[in-house]
């Protein structure tokens, strides 16, 4: 009985999936209901929800704060896009050269930041970038006659913190994506385009990137994410969700601010559909755009 | 073609799931220490949880539970104290009691998130049974700010009287007596005088703490609220409390602080390395002043906030920790007896001072000299004066700025946005508070 089953066709793939249709069910279809839900009600403690029709998502609207958060997230994704992406690429490009001297060493040494904990490099990014005239980085400044900055108390300092560290964490991560695509572009073609007499810049131009571009919008598509859904670097590196003047507020700090700070969880959950709705919708332009819904020829 | 449709679906599912894997790493950013005291309990003993994010706190209740033990025999206790960060134990605990499940038996709240669990029904114990025996001993105000509709639900643990710090090292070398300081004219000079003289600070401006703003308001008769419990944070005395600090700053007597006020990692540093001459804080300050900053030991003397005009009250109670029962505790009136007895007993209140250096919500014991002035005292040891000195001198000068609903909402604006705006941007302190008042009444609609 079992094994006509098992052997069965029509239901063995059903079974081999089930696993997976069923994470994704508990896991994610029912808590984004839920979510939805919530974002329609005000939750107080102790007390049945009470159902307040879009109120929620009005005050949002209005809310200085919340609107603060998607900027940083917005700014945050930019920027992380603009320099996680090219500079990985080229790093990969140099490494995956023959003639780079010690490509094993730097290949390492560039992916290992991304093995430490966030809360550690976030703590240690937090003392380096601290406004005493000892922090690491002011005594830097300090050799090039600059006065101390207050990094974490300033915008454009802070973000600067903020990217350095996001840098120096997943630099390593996207080369390895890029080194894997890498790998898979035959040397024929760098050959011929050789015997054309095309320039290194050419090569990179003309084969590198058109043939890299499944994986740049694979990088793409995750960086777009991760940056809008940033949160725990922040929070290590202003050592809780509250910066000053909210300069490294993010939309899922804001969530975690209403939600579990301020146990608002109705007002939370908007939140959290609007991060949802906002990377739905980028996601799906970008990878419109980069023509992965366009049938194949 | 189906490659493609893969490819995106993939994609999508990736994306989602990634939605997911951020809320899992923050939980497990903190699990906090854990250590059971047994305190000579017997087989028989009932074994309580506590939470708190005062390490120094499980070790008064270790002392306290020994005493306990030994006086109930047939009702002892073992307790499981988890020690957390701040922000993650308050966290961890509004999660626990709005989902009904993994909440302590006991757990310290501090005054600043304590409107946030009182919200709707609060899934707290009522506690006025257990505390109505010593009610006639403590400060009322101190259990008030813990309850909603007459319902106590937190225990005190001190009064915690705003006092001034003072370095004396850095004051002598610049010739300042601060026995002299009355006013905040008479500061301001001396604030002078010590940058003239040393380069250094007189003391902070705080950006992330309200502690300096509660003061002048309270001298003033003000709070941060009205009678309603509505924000008023653009009041003219708050106005005037923001100048006095501002003028203070813009004369290099006050200088913003790494950490962003006293009583942070960062500030410790600061103080410890003799950068700034004074600090304004409740009494608890006492205890962060022996444990992080060896180096001021015999250095430090205690003396009266200064005031903006002679006759104003010269103190304002700051901070607290409430200690709470929830209400999913195992055994209920075991947790209250319990915790009444290691909080408001007058052997309770001894030993708040002696282990914590806390001023006790028993006004009594401030007036037991053996107790006090107790020449073994690490606290009395560690300060040029005793503080109970200056406690008694000041003890109906006491004021006390309101915890509402609202109070969460105002501190959060104030140390995230307006405090900065003001002394690290030098924004207009009317354009300031008034934005800020905007904000708040935003947030709270």
């Amino acid at each position: 009985m079992i094994k006509r089953f098992l052997y069965s066709q029509k239901v063995a793939p059903y079974v081999f999936v089930l696993p997976f249709i069923l994470v994704f069910l508990i896991f994610w279809v029912y808590p984004l209901g839920s979510s939805v839900t919530m974002s329609f009600q005000k939750i107080t403690l102790g007390q049945e929800a009470e159902w307040v029709g879009l109120d929620n998502y009005t005050k949002l609207l209005g809310d200085k704060i919340f609107l603060k958060s998607v900027m940083n997230s917005a700014v945050y994704m930019l920027c992380t896009l603009l320099i996680l992406i090219p500079l990985p690429m080229l790093l990969a490009v140099l490494i995956n050269n023959k003639f780079m001297w010690g490509r094993e060493f730097f290949k390492s040494s560039l992916f290992f930041p991304a093995l430490t904990s966030v809360v550690v490099a976030g703590t240690i990014f937090r003392l380096m970038f601290g406004e005493m005239d000892g922090s690491l980085i002011n005594s830097f400044l300090g050799w090039f006659g600059i006065e101390p900055v207050k990094f974490l108390k300033g915008q454009a300092t802070g973000f600067i913190a903020l990217l350095t560290l996001a840098t120096w964490r997943w630099l390593g991560v996207n080369m390895l994506y890029f080194l894997s695509g890498l790998k898979s572009i035959p040397d024929d073609y760098y050959e011929a385009a050789s015997i054309d007499g095309a320039s290194a810049w050419q090569k990179f131009r003309m084969i590198t990137m058109p043939l890299l571009k499944p994986t740049t919008i694979y990088v793409l598509t995750i960086s777009i994410y991760a940056g809008l859904a940033m949160f725990i670097e922040s929070l290590m590196l202003w050592n809780g969700n509250n910066s000053p003047k909210n300069i490294g507020l993010t939309i899922v700090g804001y969530l975690y601010r209403q939600g579990i700070e301020k146990s608002n969880l109705g007002y939370a959950a908007a939140v959290g559909i609007v991060l949802l709705v906002l990377a739905m919708t980028i996601n799906m332009i970008q990878l419109a755009f980069s023509g992965l819904f366009k049938k194949e020829d | 073609m189906k490659k493609k449709g893969i490819v995106v679906l993939m994609l999508l599912t990736m994306v989602l799931s990634l939605l997911t894997a951020c809320g899992k790493s923050s939980s497990n950013a903190a699990s906090g220490e854990k250590s059971v005291i047994d305190a000579g309990a017997g087989e028989n003993a009932t074994e309580l949880s506590y939470w708190t994010f005062v390490e120094l706190h499980g070790k008064h209740f270790e002392k306290m539970l020994e005493k306990w033990n030994k006086a109930n025999p047939d009702r002892q206790i073992k307790l499981n104290v988890t020690v957390m960060p701040y922000d993650d134990m308050h966290n961890k605990l509004s999660i626990a009691l709005q989902t009904g499940t993994g909440a302590p038996d006991i757990a310290d709240i501090e005054l600043g998130k304590f409107p946030d669990f009182l919200k709707g029904t609060p899934q707290l114990e009522p506690l006025n049974d257990v505390i109505d025996p010593y009610r006639d001993t403590i400060v009322k105000s101190r259990i008030d700010i813990y309850s909603k509709d007459g319902k106590n639900y937190g225990i005190p643990t001190h009064v915690g009287a705003s006092v001034a710090f003072y370095n004396t090292e850095i004051l002598e070398e610049a010739g300042v007596d601060y026995t002299k300081i009355v006013t905040w004219e008479d500061f301001k000079k001396a604030g002078e005088q010590v940058y003239a003289k040393t380069g250094k600070h007189m003391g902070t401006a705080d950006t992330s703490a309200m502690w300096q703003e509660s003061m002048l308001l309270a001298q003033q008769g003000s709070d941060f609220t009205d009678a309603d419990g509505k924000p008023q944070v653009n009041s003219p005395q708050m106005v005037k409390a923001l100048q006095v600090l501002k003028d203070l700053q813009d004369s290099n007597v006050l200088a913003t602080i790494a950490g962003g006020q006293p009583d942070t990692e960062e500030a410790y540093g600061e103080f410890n390395s003799g950068n700034y001459a004074t600090a304004f804080m409740p009494l608890w300050m006492m205890s962060r002043f022996t444990n992080y900053m060896p180096d001021l030991s015999g250095k430090i003397a205690i003396a009266p906030i200064p005031v903006i005009e002679k006759g104003m009250p010269r103190s304002v109670g700051g901070g607290g920790t409430g200690t709470v029962v929830t209400k999913t505790a195992k055994d209920v009136q075991l947790a209250k007896d319990f915790l009444a007895y290691a909080k408001l007993s007058e052997d309770a209140n001894i030993e708040i001072w002696n282990t914590l250096g806390f001023d006790p919500v028993n006004m009594k014991v401030w007036d037991m000299k053996e107790v006090t002035h107790n020449p073994e005292n690490e606290f009395v040891k560690y300060f040029k004066n005793n503080p109970f000195d200056v406690l008694n001198e000041i003890r109906d000068e006491i004021k006390y700025v309101k915890s509402v609903p609202a109070s969460p909402t105002i501190n959060n604006v104030f140390c995230t946005v307006t405090l900065n705006e003001i002394f690290e941007d030098g924004k207009d302190i009317k354009q300031a508070l008034d934005d800020a008042q905007a904000q708040i009444e935003q947030e709270l609609q």
